[in-house]
C-alpha cells in the first residue's frame, strides 16, 4: 500500500521524474520533490486557493489532485511566468498596483489570473470580482489586485 | 500530504474500472473524479478509502450530449463544461446560470455532475437542479446497472442509495419545451459557499396562465427536494405578483429548515422565502429568466 509510484511529470515544459505514494498531493510533490516552493500550500483542503496552478490550461487546486494524478499532463507554476529578469506582464501588474504584501498568496493569484484570462479576455468587472473570490488575500486586501486584472486587461485590449 | 494511504488505480475503460471496483468495494473502495469534496475529506481524515479508482482518463466518460430527448450527463462532465449553454434551448442556459454558483472558478474546471449527486451535500446546486429537472441517476456495476429517480437517490446528507460496488456512469435530465422558463437563485453570504439555501423553479406559459411548474428548494432542509403544494397553487394562473408572494410564504411554512451556529431555523426559513421570491421574479422577468 506504501508502495512507491514512479512518475514523470511535465513542469513548465521541463521533465521532472520522481518516486512518490499515491496520497502525496501535487502540491506536495511540486515542493518537495521537485523543488518548485513558489507554489504556496495553505490550507491543504481547497479553501485558500495558494497552492492555484494551471493544468492542461485550467486553473487548478494542487492541493486537491494526488500527484499520479498529473502524469501525463502539462503544469504550469509561478517559476514558469518570468522570462529570466522579465516578469510576466501580469506579475508587473500586481507591482504596479501593489498587489501584494506578504506575497504568500502571490503565486496562486497569478496562476489563477493567467488561466482565467485565456478563456475570459475581456471580462466585465463582477467577473473579475467573482474570479478573485476563489483566492484569499490576507493582507492587502482585494482593491489593488482588481487594479492589477484591469491593468492586465487594458494591456491586452 | 495528510490522507491516508491507499492504492491507486487508474483505468482506462469504464468495464475496467468497474471490474477493479467490484474487488475493492469491500474495503471502502472509491470512485475519483473531480475529487473536489472527497480529497478535502480525505485531509481532514474523514475519508480514508483503502483504494482510489481514478476515472479521469477514460474518454467514453467526458463531457455530456442529447440523445432523444434526454441531455446525458457523463461521469466526467464538470461543472465548467457547463459554462457555456451545453444545449439550445432553455435548459442550456438554465445550467449555465446554477453552474456559475458551484463554489469557485478553478474548483468547476474539476469538480463533476456526477460527483454533486454522489456527494449529496445538502447544498449542491446539482442535487437540486437534478431533483427539479426529474432527472435520472444510472448506476453502474460489473455486468449491469439500472435508473434511478434523482429524488429518490438522495435519501440525506451524504447519503443515497449507491451500493459500495456501483458508480454514477451518467446523469439524465429531461430536455424540456423550447419555451420553457425557468429561474435560480441562491442566496450566500460569501461567494462560493455552501449556501444556506437556494430555490430553481421551471415552468411554461400559455395564454397567460402558468403550467407544468416544478419548484424546487435546496440547501435549507437535508435534502434538495420539490415542493408539490407550491406548484399546484401555482399551476393553471397567472403568475402574479400576489402569486409570488402567496408562494414563497407557503414554500418556507412547509420546510424543515436544518440549524447550525451562524443560521438558525427561523432566519434559514426568512432566507427560503425570498430565494424562493427571486427565483419565481426571475422566471417571471425574462424568457430565458436570467
Amino acid at each position: 500500500m506504501d508502495s512507491k509510484i514512479a512518475l514523470r511529470l511535465d513542469i513548465n515544459s521541463r521533465d521532472y521524474h520522481v518516486n512518490v505514494e499515491a496520497r502525496q498531493t501535487l502540491a506536495d510533490v511540486i515542493r518537495e520533490e521537485c523543488g518548485l516552493t513558489g507554489t504556496r500550500v495553505g490550507c491543504e483542503h481547497g479553501v485558500c486557493g495558494s497552492c492555484t496552478i494551471v493544468v492542461d490550461g485550467a486553473p487548478v487546486r494542487a492541493c486537491l489532485m494526488f500527484a499520479p494524478q498529473a502524469e501525463g499532463k502539462k503544469i504550469r507554476t509561478i517559476e514558469g511566468m518570468a522570462e529570466g529578469d522579465d516578469l510576466h506582464p501580469i506579475q508587473r501588474a500586481f507591482s504596479d498596483n501593489h498587489a501584494l504584501q506578504c506575497g504568500f498568496c502571490t503565486p496562486g493569484f497569478i496562476m489563477l489570473i493567467a488561466a482565467w484570462l485565456e478563456q475570459n479576455p475581456a471580462p466585465a468587472d463582477g467577473e473579475i470580482t467573482g474570479m478573485l473570490s476563489a483566492n484569499l488575500c490576507r493582507c492587502t486586501g482585494y482593491r489593488n489586485i482588481f487594479r492589477a486584472v484591469k491593468q492586465i486587461v487594458a494591456e491586452l485590449g | 500530504m495528510k490522507a491516508a494511504p491507499f492504492t491507486y488505480h487508474r483505468p482506462g475503460k469504464l468495464e475496467e474500472a468497474l471490474d477493479i471496483l467490484s474487488r475493492v468495494a469491500g474495503q471502502d473502495g472509491r470512485i475519483i473524479a473531480g475529487g473536489q469534496s472527497l480529497v478535502p475529506m480525505m485531509a481532514l481524515r474523514l475519508a480514508q478509502p483503502a483504494h482510489l479508482v481514478d476515472i479521469n482518463e477514460i474518454a467514453s466518460l467526458r463531457g455530456t450530449g442529447v440523445e432523444r430527448q434526454t441531455l446525458v450527463i457523463r461521469a466526467l462532465a464538470r461543472h465548467a463544461d457547463f459554462h457555456q449553454p451545453a444545449l439550445t434551448g432553455p435548459l442550456g442556459p438554465l445550467l449555465a446560470t446554477v453552474a456559475q454558483n458551484i463554489a469557485h472558478y478553478p474548483i468547476r474546471q474539476r469538480g463533476t455532475f456526477c460527483g454533486s449527486l454522489a456527494h449529496a451535500d445538502p447544498a449542491s446546486e446539482w442535487c437540486l437542479a437534478a431533483v427539479t429537472l426529474g432527472g435520472t441517476v444510472i448506476a453502474r456495476r460489473r455486468g449491469g446497472a439500472r435508473e434511478i429517480p434523482a429524488g429518490e437517490f438522495i435519501q440525506g446528507p451524504l447519503t443515497t442509495t449507491l451500493e459500495p460496488d456501483e458508480m454514477i456512469s451518467a446523469v439524465h435530465l429531461p430536455v424540456p419545451d423550447q419555451t420553457g422558463r425557468f429561474g435560480f437563485y441562491e442566496f450566500n453570504r460569501r461567494a462560493g459557499d455552501f449556501a444556506p439555501a437556494m430555490s430553481l423553479v421551471t415552468f411554461t406559459v400559455q395564454d397567460e396562465t402558468v403550467t407544468q411548474v416544478r419548484l424546487g428548494v435546496g440547501g435549507a432542509e437535508e435534502t434538495p427536494r420539490r415542493l408539490s403544494q407550491v406548484e399546484e397553487a401555482l399551476n393553471n394562473k397567472p403568475l402574479t405578483d400576489a402569486q409570488i408572494r402567496m408562494a414563497s410564504e407557503l414554500a418556507a411554512s412547509l420546510i424543515t429548515p436544518l440549524e447550525d451556529a451562524l443560521i438558525p431555523q427561523d432566519y434559514r426559513r426568512q432566507i427560503v422565502k425570498t430565494a424562493v421570491r427571486r427565483a419565481l421574479e426571475a422566471a417571471q422577468g425574462s424568457r430565458h429568466g436570467q
